[in-house]
């Protein structure tokens, strides 16, 4: 187990610069996610932590110690790759015992682990077998199972559910969480899934062209997050953005929105209907997403603002209707309109940990 | 009739005799060849003895016996063979790092490559004539030869083994990597096993260059390293035109190399058109 330190970590591919001095603190045995979209650094970064990729500048550290130049094999890290990457003409057993072989491992011991790790992947019926006559979801727990043998310090996960279908993709989501738990080992994971970094993550990293937007545990970016970014890229149906002047300025005042707040984010999950009197913002019902333990429903405020609010059932009422609605004041996000950060220090919890 | 119908007659009954017909009209000189091998001399210019004719083995008996065709034999294999061997070995190793680990220039790099091939090799006589034969002292060895076939086989070896590597995916190696390999044992584990149709075919197309090629083994070798293709061309010159001993020279110096590609034929296909089916 190790803790992994990055120093103002730079990478570009000449003149073109991808990742812009990073700094972080993994901690021994965090799982952490590296989210973003795509295209915003996350596999780059996590490339440079395997070895994969040279570092143009800053310093990474693995258990306190400098790997700028350590060979990736030696830097006792294993990743799984987003397109598994088996050795198409070696069997399962020879794809996780194949790393083992080039070290001075005894072959007992190479077994021993081998099938350990078969056993706990439910694989071992198929360790004779090539990776061609797998199905997705097998190669996956091979490819899982070729860096649990290593008995790495830290894991690296690029996507690896990515090519998996939608139900394959919960439950193997449920193994990692689960293997975690079990080993203990420091893991860095990486996605563009929200739900995937909310779910699994002890510390999110919110990535946006190559730089860190925000860090915090799943619930701080969820209630806290920096900017109107982190604010959208987590959570879905992502938050409703106003405008102060959409609101009106009573229920406002009341609900002590900052009135010098451009921007104001309400969730969809927080936004609920209530009467003329008290509507902090009225709109149109335009479409209703029925799904059963609970219903989308699409307004359009009246200068055309689109809003989705989530409810517990579908509202009475039909399309073209005037809904109005409010939400609780610690639920209310306020966000400079020019520099898109949030606006209220904190609400009543102190969010630093 | 059926469109069905029809399209299935063309392709059982039509295609196969076309083909057939093609690979006739190829083979026929190649065949004839052959005929003439064992006809003498005097029938082999006959034109009422195309087919029909008294076989003798006379040729081949003439050629083992006073042309000393097993040194030239001898001579082709072993330059063939070392020549082949060198240019995988080296082609395998640039290839390897064009296609794992290029640069800003690999591109470039593989172009000049190709471009040397456009240069006439009779531009080049002169010098390397020279240089072999008074400066360097290597004129008519079995290294000089072995050398100019690698050279002259290298460009298009390294082209073809870069294609087929550039098919591998790269996270592949780069496992490879994560799990310790060094540098050799990527290739030898890795690279190799699963590039291992495209290395057969370009081991049996470089192969079939080297054996065939005549232009610098008929001009930089006397006898020491004299290989078939200089026992054809000595054959043709000095004494007029035997056809009959020709034809059998010729013979004995394809059918190798016929035999060889015969029984190779699927890999080299499969080979060669390996990027379009996948
Ligand atoms: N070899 C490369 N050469 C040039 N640019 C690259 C290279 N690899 C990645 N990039 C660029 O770096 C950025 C980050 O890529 P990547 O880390 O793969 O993104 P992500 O994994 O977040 O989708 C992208 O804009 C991509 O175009
Ligand atoms: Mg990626």
């Amino acid at each position: 187990m190790a803790s992994v330190t990055l120093k103002e970590v730079k990478k570009s591919y000449g003149d073109i610069s991808v990742i812009h001095d990073v700094d972080l603190i993994i901690n021994d045995g965090e799982f952490v996610v590296f989210v973003g979209p795509s295209g915003c650094g996350k596999s780059t970064l996590l490339r440079m932590i395997a070895g994969l990729e040279d570092i143009t500048g800053g310093d990474i550290d693995i258990a306190n110690e400098r790997v700028n130049d350590v060979a990736p094999s030696k830097r006792g890290v294993a990743m799984v790759f987003q397109t598994y990457a088996l050795y198409p003409h070696m069997t399962v057993y020879n794809n996780m015992a194949f790393g083992l072989k080039q070290t001075k491992l005894p072959s007992w011991e190479i077994d021993s682990r081998v099938r350990a790790a078969a056993e706990v992947l439910h694989i071992t019926e198929y360790l004779s077998r090539t990776p061609k006559a797998l199905s997705g979801g097998q190669r996956q727990r091979v490819a899982i199972g070729r860096a649990i043998v290593r008995e790495p310090e830290v894991f690296l996960f690029d996507e690896p559910l990515s090519n998996l279908d939608a139900a394959l993709r919960v439950k193997t989501r449920l193994e990692i969480a689960r293997l975690h738990q079990r080993l203990g080992t420091t893991m860095i994971y990486v996605t563009h899934d929200q739900v995937e970094a909310m779910t699994l993550a002890d510390k999110i990293v919110v990535l946006r062209d190559g730089r860190i937007e925000q860090v915090g545990s799943p619930i701080e970016l969820y209630e806290h997050p920096r900017n109107t970014f982190v604010a959208q890229f987590i959570g879905s149906p992502k938050m409703n953005f106003l405008d102060h002047s959409d609101l009106s300025p009573a229920a406002a005042k009341a609900l002590k929105i900052d009135p010098k707040a451009g921007i104001v984010g309400i969730r969809p999950e927080h936004l609920q209907s209530t009467t003329v009197a008290k509507a902090l913002i009225s709109a149109s019902l335009e479409l209703v997403e029925n799904l059963g333990e609970y219903a989308l429903v699409h307004m359009v405020t009246e200068v055309g603002r689109e809003l989705i609010v989530k409810m517990e059932r579908p509202p009475k009422a039909v399309a073209g209707d005037l809904i109005h609605l409010t939400a609780d004041a610690g639920t209310i996000h306020c966000f400079n309109s020019e520099t898109g950060l949030r606006k209220q220090p904190t609400s009543r919890k102190n969010s630093k940990k | 009739m059926s469109v069905v119908g029809q399209s299935t007659k063309f392709s059982t009954v039509a295609l196969p005799v076309l083909a057939w017909l093609v690979a006739l009209v190829f083979f026929f000189p190649i065949f004839w060849m052959m005929l003439t091998s064992f006809k003498t001399d005097a029938d082999a210019v006959k034109p009422e003895f195309l087919f029909i004719f008294k076989p003798t083995l006379e040729n081949y008996i003439n050629m083992t016996e006073n042309y000393d065709y097993w040194r030239f034999a001898v001579n082709s294999v072993i330059t063939t063979v070392f020549a082949t061997a060198f240019s995988l070995f080296v082609g395998v190793s640039s290839a390897y790092a064009m296609a794992f680990n290029p640069g800003r220039h690999t591109k470039d790099i593989l172009m000049w490559m190709l471009s040397t091939k456009m240069l006439p090799a009779a531009a080049v006589l002169y010098p390397m004539t020279f240089l072999t034969k008074s400066f360097l002292n290597l004129f008519d060895t079995h290294f000089l030869i072995i050398l100019v076939l690698s050279l002259i086989n290298l460009p298009i070896v390294i082209w073809m083994l870069f294609t087929y590597f550039k098919e591998i995916p790269k996270e592949i190696i780069e496992a490879g990597k994560m799990d310790g390999c060094s540098v050799w044992g990527e290739i030898k584990d890795i690279v190799l096993p699963l590039a291992w149709g495209g290395l057969a075919s370009t081991a049996l197309l470089c192969f079939i260059f080297c054996w065939n090629e005549a232009y610098w083994t008929v001009r930089l070798t006397t006898t020491d390293a004299a290989t078939l293709s200089k026992l054809i061309e000595g054959n043709r010159a000095p004494e007029g035109l035997f056809f009959g001993r020709l034809s059998a020279v010729s013979t004995a110096a394809v059918g190798p190399i016929v035999v060889l590609g015969w029984f190779c034929q699927k890999q080299l296909v499969r080979g060669l058109t390996f990027g379009a089916v996948k």
